[in-house]
């Protein structure tokens, strides 16, 4: 039993970095979307079998409200902001797919190598979903970094933030309220950006962000 | 009630005395009350010392509920923090009662009022302080109230950029502070100073700590190369703030040092010290050189005040190599010198400063060339002056002589040490500290001969009149105190006796049993000093020679026009100036030790423009370590301006990146 569940947990902190690779190559606003809905998806499954696995219940809220919200509700509302934006077909990529593919290699080798060192003293569990946690963390930045629209920045935040979640998770003993938390102010720097995205939007017909630059008053 | 909560509660008064002065600020007698109380206040303080001394109420604590959790504020009171009590109640007594006259010139009352007792009040509080967050809170209010104090006259353009500067050097003192009171505490953070004495540590972490010591503790009392705001900020406030500044504030940082570097510490390792007692000797050299350089009276008195920390970090850079031989009592010998310096310092540079302010007072002068002729008509004040200026230069019998001979004595003791290194350096150190003490004489006859002597270079020095009592009355107690420590340096030995025995389980003979109040450091047979014996001999002797002149010259009074030989209506500026009488000294030592240059400039034949010498002499430290760190500091954070203006996305790409270059080293370092 002990090998299965860790073999499970294992392939679900597998899949969710799996998937943050996906979300690199993805150049369409729309299947951006449609990829971070999965990871979501993917994460809450991920913290429900950390759940059932620590018999932690509280961690079952966690990932319901990972479901709820980062599968559903927030890429829904991206969804209708690309639409009202009209931004659906933009490309929007800094560096080319294969560089930014062989950089995320680069970080998940260098995080899974560093993380196993690190933490040779904490048990298995911990361990795996501490190196999957800090890839996709890592590929988060990543995306952040590649991406010109604001909009997948926003999505790039938004799998970091799931990667610490993930890690959140496999450390056992973290108490419920600093989750709600981490949710809660999450769902807040949703709403906040996603505000300010239409405030750009309506002062400079763009939600590129090198646009935004070229109107700083203090560019050089 | 205990001697700690008695101290407590009178610095707690003094403290809450500096908003009450804001509340009487339109009372007529609010000036006098302030420093009146102060002048109650700080007698006690000397009383309780004093008694501290005597061995009443030593060892009591007193464990407040405030600062750090789980561990309070602690307060202790053991026999340097008495000594020291006394040094800041005398010190601080006899200036408030200078500024209860000296203060009724002050344009501006209230900028000085609520400041001056809170200061002694924090000055207090360092010296209670027993723990690490206390002593470093106390110590920052005494920083920053002395600044507000120093920018007492804002409106010039140089007092601004002084307390600018002085603001700056606290802030890095602290910060030194802080790392050395980090490392005493050790990992399990002992903050408690009891639990500090606890902690082992290796020799190197006791070296840092005391590197940091000599950063945080230096800076505020002065130590070269971090002396540079002392000479900007103590002429820059009023006097009696100077006073206090020079005489009592620098005497706390030299107790923060003996506090963690002799008692926290604990012994160090003998090559921990030639660093100190190098670093003294060099400041008392550089300092008492600009002292005779400079032109501004109260300036040359705060580089004179550099000098003096120099001699007193010697002495204990002293005692730190005797102790860490195991040779108590040369050890003993050597920091009772650096204590009766430090009380000494205390008297006579408090009375100078005191002197300085009644000059200015007068004359509204600090700037030597215009003064002179001031002993016709200020002869009371001159006479005080010259009592300091003579203890200062550690002339017998007064008491810079008695502080300074014990200092030679521990140099003379070296031979004994068993490192060669030590051996070598410290007769050289000692020739270093000689050479200060002759130039100190130079300079101080340079400042009484221009001041004092002569005749009046300006008109403010013509018409110049005498001060008030209070001002005479609180320079005449120092100056007797200058002459009784000078004549009976016994009396003031036994009673630093037992700093000394808490501090090193050692201490020096008991002076009291010899006759005639002789001080016998060692052993007969190898030296003995009796300041009684010099000023009977120098009374008599001058009185004969008093007699003689009276008894076989010429009754008559004649005044004649002086240099009239061939020099008809000599002009008074024809007298030696203050440049003019440092000349020799800067050519010899200044031009490779200031970069002292002079210039002449010799209009052509036939051109009828005046001739025009012009001397360049400044702190070579200025130039040689604070202008690179200067402009350093300017490239750096030109070129970094840059990053002010990056995009969005470049941000976040630093930030990215710092993360790889962490996450890479903590790879590799693991």
């Amino acid at each position: 039993m002990d090998r299965i569940a860790f073999d499970i947990a294992h392939l679900l902190a597998g899949g969710l970095l799996l998937v943050s690779f996906m979300m690199i190559y993805q150049d369409r606003m729309f299947s951006l979307l449609r990829v971070f809905a999965f990871h979501a998806v993917v994460l809450s499954l991920s913290v429900a079998w950390q759940a059932y696995n620590q018999n932690a219940p509280h961690l079952y809220i966690t990932a319901a409200i990972a479901l709820i919200f980062k599968a559903i509700i927030i890429p829904g509302a991206l969804r209708r902001i690309v639409l009202q934006l009209d931004i659906h077909r933009e490309v929007e990529n800094v560096v080319g797919i294969g560089v930014t593919m062989l950089a995320g290699i680069g970080l998940s080798a260098l995080s899974i190598v560093l993380m196993l060192r690190v933490t040779n003293t904490a048990d298995a569990f911990a361990r795996e979903d501490m190196a999957f946690a800090l890839s996709v963390v890592l590929l988060g930045l990543l995306m952040m970094v590649t991406r010109r629209n604001a909009v997948s920045q926003i999505v790039g935040f938004m799998s970091l933030e799931n990667g610490m979640i993930l890690a959140a998770a496999g450390a056992k003993g973290m108490p419920l309220v600093v989750e709600i938390s981490v949710a809660f102010s999450v769902l807040v720097a949703f709403i906040v950006i996603g505000v300010f995205l239409f405030r750009i939007r309506e002062r400079f017909d763009s939600v590129d962000v090198n646009v935004m630059d070229r109107h700083r008053g203090d560019q050089r | 009630m205990s001697a700690v909560d008695f101290t407590l509660l009178i610095a707690a008064a003094l403290l809450a005395l500096g908003p009450t002065a804001i509340f009487i600020r339109r009372l007529s007698w609010a000036a006098t009350f302030i420093y009146a109380s102060a002048i109650v206040m700080c007698g006690l303080f000397a009383l309780i010392g004093l008694a501290g001394l005597a061995g009443y109420g030593i060892g009591s604590s007193q464990v407040l509920p405030l600062g750090l959790p789980w561990i309070g504020a602690n307060f202790h009171f053991d026999a340097l923090t008495a000594f020291f009590m006394v040094i800041l109640g005398i010190g601080g007594g006899a200036i408030s009662l200078y500024a209860v006259g000296y203060g009724r010139h002050e344009h501006a009352p209230m900028r000085v009022l609520p400041f001056y007792p809170a200061f002694l009040g924090a000055m207090a509080m360092v010296l209670l302080a027993a723990d690490a967050f206390t002593f470093l809170l106390s110590w920052e209010v005494m920083s920053l109230l002395s600044w507000a104090l120093v920018l007492t006259h804002h409106q010039e353009e140089d007092t601004r950029k002084a307390a600018y500067v002085y603001l700056l050097m606290a802030g890095f003192g602290t910060m030194s502070l802080l790392l050395a009171f980090g490392l005493l505490a050790g990992p399990d953070g002992a903050y408690g100073f009891a639990a500090m004495r606890g902690v082992t540590r290796t020799p190197v972490m006791a070296a840092v700590i005391l590197v940091l010591m000599l950063l945080g503790a230096g800076s505020k009392a002065g130590l070269a190369p971090l002396h540079v705001w002392l000479p900007l900020a103590h002429p820059a406030a009023p006097s009696h703030v100077s006073a206090l500044m020079s005489g009592v504030m620098t005497k706390i940082a030299l107790y923060g040092f003996i506090r963690v570097v002799f008692d926290l510490l604990g012994p160090s390792a003998w090559w921990a010290s030639p660093a100190v007692i190098l670093l003294g000797a060099v400041t008392a050299v550089l300092g008492i050189l600009l002292a005779m350089m400079e032109r501004d009276l109260k300036r040359a008195l705060a580089y004179s005040t550099i000098e003096n920390i120099g001699v007193i970090f010697a002495a204990l850079g002293l005692t730190m190599a005797f102790r860490a031989n195991g040779m108590t009592a040369a050890a003993a010998l050597a920091f009772t010198a650096a204590l009766f310096h430090i009380f000494n310092h205390m008297a006579f540079k408090s009375l100078l400063f005191m002197g300085a302010g009644s000059v200015l007072n007068a004359t509204g002068l600090r700037d030597l060339d215009g003064l002179g002729g001031l002993i016709h008509r200020m002869p009371v004040t001159s006479f005080l002056v010259l009592v300091g200026a003579m203890a200062i230069s550690a002339l017998p019998p007064l008491n810079g002589f008695a502080s300074e001979w014990l200092l030679f004595q521990a140099v003379l003791l070296s031979p004994q040490i068993p490192q060669a290194g030590l051996q070598l350096m410290i007769p050289a150190a000692g020739g270093l500290l000689a050479l200060a003490a002759a130039l100190a004489a130079a300079a101080f006859v340079r400042i009484y001969g221009v001041g004092f002597l002569g005749r009046a270079r300006s008109d403010a020095a013509r018409c110049a009149v005498e001060v008030d009592r209070f001002s005479l009355a609180a320079m005449g107690l120092l100056a007797a105190l200058c002459v009784l420590v000078g004549v009976l340096p016994g009396i003031v030995i036994d009673a630093i006796s037992p700093v000394v025995e808490a501090i090193l389980a050692g201490r020096l003979p008991d002076q009291g049993q010899d006759a005639w109040f002789t001080i016998i450091p060692i052993a007969e047979a190898r030296s003995s000093y009796n300041g009684l014996l010099v000023m009977v001999f120098v009374a008599l002797s001058a009185s004969l020679a008093a007699w003689a002149v009276h008894r076989y010259a010429s009754r008559q009074l004649r005044r004649a026009p002086a240099w009239d030989c061939g020099f008809p209506n000599a002009d008074p500026i024809t007298q030696y100036s203050s440049g003019g009488f440092a000349q020799p000294l800067r050519r010899v030592l200044g031009v490779n030790l200031l970069g002292a240059r002079e210039t002449v400039v010799m209009p052509l034949p036939g051109d009828r423009s005046p001739a025009r010498l012009t001397v360049e002499v400044g702190d070579p430290v200025w130039g040689r370590i604070y202008a690179p760190i200067a402009a350093t500091v300017s490239t750096v954070s030109t070129k970094m301006n840059r990053l002010q203006f990056l995009t969005i996305r470049r941000y976040l790409s630093l930030v990215f990146l710092l993360l790889i270059f962490l996450l890479l080293g903590l790879m590799i370092w693991i």
